[in-house]
Protein backbone atom coordinates (compact mmCIF):
# COMPACT_ATOMS: atom_id res chain seq x y z
CA UNK A 1 0.00 0.00 0.00
CA UNK A 2 1.45 3.39 -1.00
CA UNK A 3 1.69 6.21 1.48
CA UNK A 4 -0.47 9.09 0.27
CA UNK A 5 -0.41 12.58 1.69
CA UNK A 6 -2.39 15.76 0.96
CA UNK A 7 -0.90 19.03 2.18
CA UNK A 8 -3.07 22.12 2.01
CA UNK A 9 -1.33 25.46 2.51
CA UNK A 10 -3.13 28.70 3.36
CA UNK A 11 -6.04 28.11 1.00
CA UNK A 12 -8.59 30.82 0.30
CA UNK A 13 -11.42 31.30 -2.18
CA UNK A 14 -13.20 34.49 -3.22
CA UNK A 15 -16.41 34.34 -5.26
CA UNK A 16 -17.70 37.60 -6.79
CA UNK A 17 -15.77 39.66 -4.28
CA UNK A 18 -17.04 37.62 -1.30
CA UNK A 19 -14.54 35.64 0.69
CA UNK A 20 -15.89 32.09 1.07
CA UNK A 21 -13.07 30.90 3.33
CA UNK A 22 -9.48 31.83 3.99
CA UNK A 23 -6.43 30.44 5.68
CA UNK A 24 -7.32 26.77 5.37
CA UNK A 25 -4.29 24.62 6.11
CA UNK A 26 -4.25 20.92 6.82
CA UNK A 27 -2.34 17.72 6.28
CA UNK A 28 -3.89 14.32 5.66
CA UNK A 29 -2.13 10.97 5.31
CA UNK A 30 -3.26 7.46 4.39
CA UNK A 31 -5.68 6.27 7.07
CA UNK A 32 -6.81 9.82 7.91
CA UNK A 33 -10.42 10.94 7.69
CA UNK A 34 -11.68 14.50 7.79
CA UNK A 35 -15.24 15.82 8.08
CA UNK A 36 -15.81 19.31 6.70
CA UNK A 37 -18.81 20.92 8.38
CA UNK A 38 -20.38 24.35 8.45
CA UNK A 39 -23.58 26.19 7.63
CA UNK A 40 -24.98 26.53 4.09
CA UNK A 41 -22.73 28.73 1.97
CA UNK A 42 -19.70 28.27 4.17
CA UNK A 43 -17.78 26.70 1.28
CA UNK A 44 -17.80 22.96 2.04
CA UNK A 45 -18.41 21.89 -1.57
CA UNK A 46 -16.08 24.61 -2.89
CA UNK A 47 -13.29 23.33 -0.64
CA UNK A 48 -13.96 19.73 -1.70
CA UNK A 49 -13.78 20.73 -5.40
CA UNK A 50 -10.52 22.62 -4.84
CA UNK A 51 -9.03 19.64 -3.01
CA UNK A 52 -10.17 17.33 -5.83
CA UNK A 53 -8.41 19.60 -8.35
CA UNK A 54 -11.42 20.74 -10.39
CA UNK A 55 -11.57 24.28 -9.04
CA UNK A 56 -8.69 26.73 -8.58
CA UNK A 57 -8.20 28.45 -5.24
CA UNK A 58 -7.85 32.24 -5.13
CA UNK A 59 -4.64 31.76 -3.14
CA UNK A 60 -2.78 28.95 -1.43
CA UNK A 61 -2.06 25.50 -2.82
CA UNK A 62 -2.87 21.82 -2.56
CA UNK A 63 -0.04 19.29 -2.80
CA UNK A 64 -0.38 15.56 -3.43
CA UNK A 65 2.51 13.39 -2.21
CA UNK A 66 2.83 9.65 -2.82
CA UNK A 67 5.76 7.78 -1.30
CA UNK A 68 7.65 11.06 -0.92
CA UNK A 69 7.05 12.20 -4.52
CA UNK A 70 5.07 15.27 -5.47
CA UNK A 71 2.24 14.82 -8.01
CA UNK A 72 0.16 17.35 -9.94
CA UNK A 73 -3.61 17.36 -9.35
CA UNK A 74 -4.10 16.21 -12.97
CA UNK A 75 -1.89 13.18 -12.35
CA UNK A 76 -4.12 12.20 -9.44
CA UNK A 77 -7.33 11.86 -11.52
CA UNK A 78 -7.18 8.05 -11.50
CA UNK A 79 -6.63 7.96 -7.73
CA UNK A 80 -9.57 10.14 -6.72
CA UNK A 81 -13.16 9.08 -6.14
CA UNK A 82 -15.83 11.76 -5.74
CA UNK A 83 -19.48 11.44 -4.77
CA UNK A 84 -21.52 14.63 -4.62
CA UNK A 85 -24.81 16.24 -5.60
CA UNK A 86 -23.24 18.05 -8.58
CA UNK A 87 -21.72 14.91 -10.07
CA UNK A 88 -24.20 13.54 -12.62
CA UNK A 89 -24.40 10.27 -14.50
CA UNK A 90 -25.49 9.87 -18.15
CA UNK A 91 -29.26 9.34 -18.23
CA UNK A 92 -29.22 7.81 -21.71
CA UNK A 93 -26.94 4.95 -20.63
CA UNK A 94 -27.61 1.98 -18.38
CA UNK A 95 -25.92 1.64 -14.98
CA UNK A 96 -23.42 -0.83 -16.45
CA UNK A 97 -22.72 1.35 -19.51
CA UNK A 98 -22.09 4.35 -17.25
CA UNK A 99 -19.47 2.34 -15.39
CA UNK A 100 -17.91 1.07 -18.63
CA UNK A 101 -17.78 4.45 -20.39
CA UNK A 102 -16.65 6.46 -17.38
CA UNK A 103 -13.84 3.99 -16.74
CA UNK A 104 -12.83 3.97 -20.42
CA UNK A 105 -12.49 7.76 -20.20
CA UNK A 106 -9.96 7.18 -17.40
CA UNK A 107 -8.29 4.42 -19.43
CA UNK A 108 -9.24 1.96 -16.69
CA UNK A 109 -10.52 -1.01 -18.64
CA UNK A 110 -11.99 -3.73 -16.48
CA UNK A 111 -13.98 -6.82 -17.27
CA UNK A 112 -17.72 -6.88 -16.68
CA UNK A 113 -17.30 -9.14 -13.61
CA UNK A 114 -15.53 -6.29 -11.76
CA UNK A 115 -18.35 -3.91 -12.70
CA UNK A 116 -20.90 -6.56 -11.71
CA UNK A 117 -19.27 -6.89 -8.27
CA UNK A 118 -19.30 -3.11 -7.85
CA UNK A 119 -22.98 -2.91 -8.75
CA UNK A 120 -23.71 -5.72 -6.29
CA UNK A 121 -21.83 -3.80 -3.60
CA UNK A 122 -24.00 -0.70 -4.11
CA UNK A 123 -27.19 -2.73 -4.54
CA UNK A 124 -27.83 -1.99 -8.21
CA UNK A 125 -26.91 -5.30 -9.84
CA UNK A 126 -30.53 -6.23 -10.54
CA UNK A 127 -31.00 -2.92 -12.40
CA UNK A 128 -27.66 -2.96 -14.25
CA UNK A 129 -29.23 -3.00 -17.72
CA UNK A 130 -31.84 -0.31 -17.02
CA UNK A 131 -31.41 3.22 -18.30
CA UNK A 132 -30.37 5.66 -15.56
CA UNK A 133 -33.20 7.92 -16.81
CA UNK A 134 -35.62 5.66 -14.94
CA UNK A 135 -33.62 5.60 -11.68
CA UNK A 136 -34.76 7.25 -8.46
CA UNK A 137 -32.46 9.86 -6.87
CA UNK A 138 -31.33 7.26 -4.32
CA UNK A 139 -30.39 4.79 -7.05
CA UNK A 140 -28.47 7.50 -8.89
CA UNK A 141 -26.61 8.21 -5.65
CA UNK A 142 -25.72 4.52 -5.40
CA UNK A 143 -24.43 4.57 -8.98
CA UNK A 144 -22.21 7.55 -8.13
CA UNK A 145 -20.65 5.37 -5.41
CA UNK A 146 -20.04 2.58 -7.92
CA UNK A 147 -18.26 4.99 -10.31
CA UNK A 148 -16.24 6.58 -7.49
CA UNK A 149 -15.14 3.21 -6.13
CA UNK A 150 -14.35 1.66 -9.51
CA UNK A 151 -10.80 3.08 -9.51
CA UNK A 152 -10.17 1.81 -5.96
CA UNK A 153 -9.41 5.43 -5.00
CA UNK A 154 -6.62 6.44 -2.66
CA UNK A 155 -8.55 9.63 -1.86
CA UNK A 156 -12.33 9.49 -1.52
CA UNK A 157 -14.43 12.67 -1.38
CA UNK A 158 -18.00 12.31 -0.14
CA UNK A 159 -20.17 15.43 -0.34
CA UNK A 160 -23.46 14.88 1.51
CA UNK A 161 -22.74 11.13 1.54
CA UNK A 162 -26.16 9.82 2.56
CA UNK A 163 -28.44 12.22 0.70
CA UNK A 164 -31.43 10.42 -0.89
CA UNK A 165 -30.34 7.05 0.48
CA UNK A 166 -32.53 4.60 2.40
CA UNK A 167 -31.40 2.58 5.44
CA UNK A 168 -29.63 -0.10 3.40
CA UNK A 169 -27.95 2.65 1.35
CA UNK A 170 -26.71 4.37 4.51
CA UNK A 171 -25.34 1.04 5.75
CA UNK A 172 -23.54 0.64 2.39
CA UNK A 173 -21.99 4.11 2.85
CA UNK A 174 -20.82 3.20 6.37
CA UNK A 175 -19.16 0.10 4.95
CA UNK A 176 -17.48 2.14 2.19
CA UNK A 177 -16.22 4.61 4.80
CA UNK A 178 -14.85 1.82 7.05
CA UNK A 179 -13.06 0.32 4.08
CA UNK A 180 -11.64 3.66 2.88
CA UNK A 181 -10.31 4.51 6.34
CA UNK A 182 -8.31 1.27 6.20
CA UNK A 183 -6.55 1.92 2.93
CA UNK A 184 -6.77 5.59 1.95
CA UNK A 185 -7.77 9.14 2.77
CA UNK A 186 -11.41 10.07 3.36
CA UNK A 187 -12.97 13.54 3.19
CA UNK A 188 -16.63 14.04 4.03
CA UNK A 189 -18.60 17.30 3.64
CA UNK A 190 -21.74 17.23 5.73
CA UNK A 191 -24.12 19.19 7.92
CA UNK A 192 -25.10 16.07 9.85
CA UNK A 193 -23.35 15.82 13.22
CA UNK A 194 -23.72 12.00 13.23
CA UNK A 195 -22.01 11.72 9.82
CA UNK A 196 -19.22 14.04 10.95
CA UNK A 197 -18.49 11.61 13.79
CA UNK A 198 -17.59 8.92 11.25
CA UNK A 199 -14.33 10.85 10.69
CA UNK A 200 -11.37 11.17 13.02
CA UNK A 201 -10.94 14.93 12.49
CA UNK A 202 -13.39 17.76 11.89
CA UNK A 203 -12.83 21.01 10.01
CA UNK A 204 -15.50 23.57 10.75
CA UNK A 205 -16.03 26.28 8.16
CA UNK A 206 -17.89 29.29 9.45
CA UNK A 207 -16.76 32.19 7.32
CA UNK A 208 -14.05 32.94 9.84
CA UNK A 209 -10.51 31.60 9.75
CA UNK A 210 -11.07 27.82 10.10
CA UNK A 211 -8.90 25.57 12.19
CA UNK A 212 -8.95 21.78 12.06
CA UNK A 213 -9.03 19.92 15.35
CA UNK B 1 8.54 8.43 -12.40
CA UNK B 2 7.10 11.90 -11.94
CA UNK B 3 8.17 15.28 -13.32
CA UNK B 4 10.48 15.95 -10.35
CA UNK B 5 12.46 12.74 -11.10
CA UNK B 6 13.06 13.79 -14.71
CA UNK B 7 14.17 17.25 -13.61
CA UNK B 8 16.71 15.73 -11.19
CA UNK B 9 18.12 13.48 -13.94
CA UNK B 10 18.34 16.35 -16.43
CA UNK B 11 20.17 18.57 -13.94
CA UNK B 12 22.85 15.96 -13.27
CA UNK B 13 26.35 16.94 -14.52
CA UNK B 14 26.96 13.32 -15.52
CA UNK B 15 26.34 12.84 -19.28
CA UNK B 16 25.38 9.16 -18.78
CA UNK B 17 22.68 10.19 -16.34
CA UNK B 18 21.45 12.76 -18.89
CA UNK B 19 21.24 9.99 -21.49
CA UNK B 20 19.22 7.89 -19.06
CA UNK B 21 16.93 10.92 -18.65
CA UNK B 22 16.43 11.15 -22.43
CA UNK B 23 15.49 7.47 -22.64
CA UNK B 24 13.22 7.62 -19.59
CA UNK B 25 11.54 10.76 -20.93
CA UNK B 26 10.75 9.06 -24.25
CA UNK B 27 9.33 6.02 -22.45
CA UNK B 28 7.27 8.23 -20.14
CA UNK B 29 5.88 10.33 -23.01
CA UNK B 30 5.04 7.14 -24.94
CA UNK B 31 3.25 5.68 -21.91
CA UNK B 32 1.31 8.90 -21.22
CA UNK B 33 0.45 9.30 -24.92
CA UNK B 34 -0.90 5.73 -25.19
CA UNK B 35 -2.93 6.23 -22.02
CA UNK B 36 -4.28 9.57 -23.28
CA UNK B 37 -5.03 8.04 -26.66
CA UNK B 38 -7.09 5.25 -25.09
CA UNK B 39 -8.91 7.75 -22.85
CA UNK B 40 -9.57 10.03 -25.87
CA UNK B 41 -11.06 7.06 -27.68
CA UNK B 42 -13.19 6.51 -24.55
CA UNK B 43 -14.59 10.07 -24.78
CA UNK B 44 -15.23 9.65 -28.51
CA UNK B 45 -17.04 6.32 -28.01
CA UNK B 46 -19.15 7.76 -25.20
CA UNK B 47 -20.15 10.76 -27.34
CA UNK B 48 -20.91 8.56 -30.33
CA UNK B 49 -23.10 6.17 -28.30
CA UNK B 50 -24.77 9.11 -26.60
CA UNK B 51 -25.53 10.67 -30.00
CA UNK B 52 -26.95 7.40 -31.31
CA UNK B 53 -29.26 7.22 -28.26
CA UNK B 54 -30.34 10.87 -28.03
CA UNK B 55 -29.72 12.22 -31.58
CA UNK B 56 -29.26 15.67 -30.01
CA UNK B 57 -26.96 17.03 -32.73
CA UNK B 58 -27.87 14.79 -35.65
CA UNK B 59 -31.58 15.73 -35.71
CA UNK B 60 -30.78 19.46 -35.45
CA UNK B 61 -28.28 19.20 -38.31
CA UNK B 62 -30.53 17.13 -40.55
CA UNK B 63 -33.55 19.40 -40.12
CA UNK B 64 -31.49 22.50 -40.85
CA UNK B 65 -29.88 20.99 -43.96
CA UNK B 66 -33.20 19.91 -45.46
CA UNK B 67 -34.88 23.25 -44.65
CA UNK B 68 -32.01 25.38 -45.97
CA UNK B 69 -31.60 23.45 -49.22
CA UNK B 70 -35.37 23.52 -49.81
CA UNK B 71 -35.53 27.30 -49.29
CA UNK B 72 -32.61 27.87 -51.69
CA UNK B 73 -34.33 25.59 -54.22
CA UNK B 74 -37.54 27.64 -54.06
CA UNK B 75 -35.64 30.94 -54.14
CA UNK B 76 -33.67 30.04 -57.26
CA UNK B 77 -36.59 28.51 -59.19
CA UNK B 78 -35.50 28.42 -62.85
CA UNK B 79 -32.27 30.38 -62.26
CA UNK B 80 -29.00 28.68 -63.15
CA UNK B 81 -26.31 30.22 -60.91
CA UNK B 82 -22.60 30.09 -61.77
CA UNK B 83 -20.06 27.91 -59.84
CA UNK B 84 -18.97 30.81 -57.55
CA UNK B 85 -22.54 31.43 -56.41
CA UNK B 86 -23.27 27.70 -55.98
CA UNK B 87 -20.12 27.06 -53.96
CA UNK B 88 -20.85 30.14 -51.84
CA UNK B 89 -24.38 28.93 -51.09
CA UNK B 90 -23.05 25.43 -50.40
CA UNK B 91 -20.75 26.65 -47.62
CA UNK B 92 -23.39 29.03 -46.26
CA UNK B 93 -25.60 25.98 -45.70
CA UNK B 94 -22.67 24.06 -44.14
CA UNK B 95 -21.85 27.01 -41.84
CA UNK B 96 -25.38 27.56 -40.55
CA UNK B 97 -26.07 23.82 -40.24
CA UNK B 98 -22.88 23.52 -38.20
CA UNK B 99 -24.07 26.36 -36.00
CA UNK B 100 -27.24 24.44 -35.22
CA UNK B 101 -25.56 21.18 -34.19
CA UNK B 102 -21.83 21.33 -33.52
CA UNK B 103 -22.15 23.11 -30.17
CA UNK B 104 -24.19 20.23 -28.74
CA UNK B 105 -21.09 18.26 -27.80
CA UNK B 106 -20.30 20.68 -24.95
CA UNK B 107 -23.71 22.26 -24.40
CA UNK B 108 -25.33 18.86 -23.73
CA UNK B 109 -22.68 18.07 -21.07
CA UNK B 110 -23.39 21.41 -19.38
CA UNK B 111 -27.18 20.96 -19.57
CA UNK B 112 -27.02 17.42 -18.14
CA UNK B 113 -24.61 18.52 -15.41
CA UNK B 114 -22.00 15.96 -16.50
CA UNK B 115 -19.22 18.53 -17.00
CA UNK B 116 -18.03 18.07 -13.41
CA UNK B 117 -18.08 14.29 -13.88
CA UNK B 118 -15.70 14.59 -16.85
CA UNK B 119 -13.54 17.15 -15.04
CA UNK B 120 -13.14 14.76 -12.13
CA UNK B 121 -12.38 11.72 -14.24
CA UNK B 122 -9.92 12.81 -16.89
CA UNK B 123 -7.44 15.37 -18.20
CA UNK B 124 -8.75 18.41 -20.09
CA UNK B 125 -6.69 17.52 -23.19
CA UNK B 126 -8.41 14.10 -23.36
CA UNK B 127 -11.84 15.77 -23.34
CA UNK B 128 -10.76 18.33 -25.96
CA UNK B 129 -9.40 15.82 -28.45
CA UNK B 130 -12.29 13.39 -27.90
CA UNK B 131 -14.81 16.15 -28.61
CA UNK B 132 -12.75 17.53 -31.53
CA UNK B 133 -12.63 14.15 -33.29
CA UNK B 134 -16.37 13.69 -32.69
CA UNK B 135 -17.09 17.12 -34.23
CA UNK B 136 -14.78 16.39 -37.20
CA UNK B 137 -16.72 13.18 -37.92
CA UNK B 138 -20.02 15.04 -37.55
CA UNK B 139 -18.83 17.85 -39.87
CA UNK B 140 -17.72 15.36 -42.52
CA UNK B 141 -21.10 13.58 -42.34
CA UNK B 142 -22.78 16.99 -42.58
CA UNK B 143 -20.76 18.11 -45.62
CA UNK B 144 -21.23 14.80 -47.44
CA UNK B 145 -25.01 14.90 -46.77
CA UNK B 146 -25.26 18.46 -48.09
CA UNK B 147 -23.23 17.48 -51.18
CA UNK B 148 -25.60 14.60 -51.94
CA UNK B 149 -28.64 16.85 -51.52
CA UNK B 150 -27.06 19.55 -53.67
CA UNK B 151 -26.27 17.12 -56.49
CA UNK B 152 -29.91 15.96 -56.49
CA UNK B 153 -31.49 19.41 -56.02
CA UNK B 154 -29.31 21.58 -58.29
CA UNK B 155 -28.59 20.29 -61.79
CA UNK B 156 -25.97 23.04 -62.21
CA UNK B 157 -23.93 21.69 -59.28
CA UNK B 158 -21.58 19.53 -61.33
CA UNK B 159 -18.21 18.75 -59.80
CA UNK B 160 -15.69 18.90 -62.65
CA UNK B 161 -12.63 18.16 -60.51
CA UNK B 162 -13.53 15.46 -57.97
CA UNK B 163 -10.12 15.38 -56.24
CA UNK B 164 -10.09 19.15 -55.59
CA UNK B 165 -13.69 18.99 -54.36
CA UNK B 166 -13.01 16.06 -51.98
CA UNK B 167 -9.90 17.72 -50.50
CA UNK B 168 -11.80 21.02 -50.12
CA UNK B 169 -14.68 19.22 -48.45
CA UNK B 170 -12.41 17.37 -46.01
CA UNK B 171 -10.23 20.36 -45.11
CA UNK B 172 -13.29 22.61 -44.85
CA UNK B 173 -15.02 20.13 -42.51
CA UNK B 174 -11.95 19.68 -40.31
CA UNK B 175 -11.43 23.46 -40.17
CA UNK B 176 -15.08 24.02 -39.28
CA UNK B 177 -14.84 21.46 -36.47
CA UNK B 178 -11.51 22.84 -35.21
CA UNK B 179 -12.94 26.34 -34.84
CA UNK B 180 -16.40 25.44 -33.57
CA UNK B 181 -15.22 22.94 -30.93
CA UNK B 182 -13.35 25.51 -28.83
CA UNK B 183 -16.11 28.09 -29.34
CA UNK B 184 -18.67 25.49 -28.19
CA UNK B 185 -16.60 24.92 -25.03
CA UNK B 186 -16.56 28.68 -24.38
CA UNK B 187 -20.26 29.34 -24.98
CA UNK B 188 -21.44 26.20 -23.11
CA UNK B 189 -21.03 28.05 -19.81
CA UNK B 190 -22.87 31.19 -21.04
CA UNK B 191 -26.58 31.91 -20.58
CA UNK B 192 -27.18 33.01 -24.18
CA UNK B 193 -25.66 29.99 -25.92
CA UNK B 194 -27.79 30.04 -29.09
CA UNK B 195 -27.04 33.68 -29.90
CA UNK B 196 -23.38 33.67 -28.93
CA UNK B 197 -22.37 30.64 -30.97
CA UNK B 198 -22.81 32.01 -34.53
CA UNK B 199 -21.79 35.52 -33.44
CA UNK B 200 -18.47 34.29 -32.05
CA UNK B 201 -17.93 31.72 -34.79
CA UNK B 202 -18.46 33.97 -37.80
CA UNK B 203 -15.35 36.19 -37.50
CA UNK B 204 -13.18 33.18 -36.60
CA UNK B 205 -14.52 31.11 -39.50
CA UNK B 206 -14.44 33.92 -42.07
CA UNK B 207 -10.88 33.21 -43.38
CA UNK B 208 -11.72 29.50 -43.67
CA UNK B 209 -15.04 30.12 -45.43
CA UNK B 210 -13.51 32.52 -47.97
CA UNK B 211 -10.74 30.03 -48.76
CA UNK B 212 -12.91 26.94 -48.96
CA UNK B 213 -15.47 28.75 -51.15
CA UNK B 214 -12.69 29.66 -53.58
CA UNK B 215 -11.38 26.06 -53.60
CA UNK B 216 -14.89 24.67 -54.18
CA UNK B 217 -15.53 27.04 -57.09
CA UNK B 218 -12.21 25.89 -58.62
CA UNK B 219 -13.46 22.28 -58.28
CA UNK B 220 -16.80 23.16 -59.92
CA UNK B 221 -15.03 25.01 -62.77
CA UNK B 222 -12.75 22.02 -63.42
CA UNK B 223 -9.45 23.46 -62.12
CA UNK B 224 -6.62 21.12 -61.08
CA UNK B 225 -4.96 20.58 -57.71
CA UNK B 226 -2.14 22.95 -58.66
CA UNK B 227 -4.67 25.75 -59.13
CA UNK B 228 -6.19 25.13 -55.69
CA UNK B 229 -2.88 24.46 -53.90
CA UNK B 230 -2.69 27.92 -52.35
CA UNK B 231 -6.18 27.48 -50.87
CA UNK B 232 -5.25 24.07 -49.45
CA UNK B 233 -2.11 25.50 -47.84
CA UNK B 234 -4.15 28.26 -46.20
CA UNK B 235 -6.70 25.71 -44.92
CA UNK B 236 -4.03 23.38 -43.51
CA UNK B 237 -2.36 26.35 -41.77
CA UNK B 238 -5.73 27.48 -40.41
CA UNK B 239 -6.43 24.00 -38.99
CA UNK B 240 -2.98 23.76 -37.37
CA UNK B 241 -3.28 27.21 -35.79
CA UNK B 242 -6.82 26.55 -34.55
CA UNK B 243 -6.01 23.13 -33.03
CA UNK B 244 -2.76 24.31 -31.41
CA UNK B 245 -4.40 27.48 -30.06
CA UNK B 246 -7.43 25.57 -28.80
CA UNK B 247 -5.26 22.95 -27.10
CA UNK B 248 -3.38 25.67 -25.21
CA UNK B 249 -6.55 27.57 -24.34
CA UNK B 250 -8.81 24.66 -23.48
CA UNK B 251 -7.47 24.07 -19.97
CA UNK B 252 -8.53 27.61 -18.96
CA UNK B 253 -11.94 27.25 -20.63
CA UNK B 254 -12.67 23.80 -19.22
CA UNK B 255 -11.57 24.25 -15.61
CA UNK B 256 -13.36 26.88 -13.48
Amino acid sequence: MSNMKIIVRDLSKVFNGRSVFRGVGLELSTGDSLAITGPNGSGKTTLMKILAGVLSPTSGKVEFWRDGKLFKAEEMRGSIGYVGPYVQMYDEFTALENLQFLNAIRDLRKDSKVFGDLLKRVGLYHRRDDLVRGFSSGMKQRLKYAVALSSNPEILFLDEPTSNLDDSGIEMVREVIRDQKNHGILLVATNDAAEAKWCRRILKLSGEVPTPR
Amino acid sequence: MVQADFEALWRSPDATVNLIAVRASFQYVKQVDMSNLAATYGVLTKDFRSEVRTRYAFNALLMFVVTAVTIILFALQEENPNPEVLSGMFWVVVFFSGMSGLSRTFVSEEERGTTLTLQLLTRSSVVYFGKLIFNILLSIILSVSITMLYVVAFPGFIVQSVSVFVISLLLGSVGLAAATTIIAAIIAKANTKGTLYPVLSFPILLPLLMTVMKATSIALAGGGIGEALEQFQIMVSYILVMVAGSYLLFDFVWND
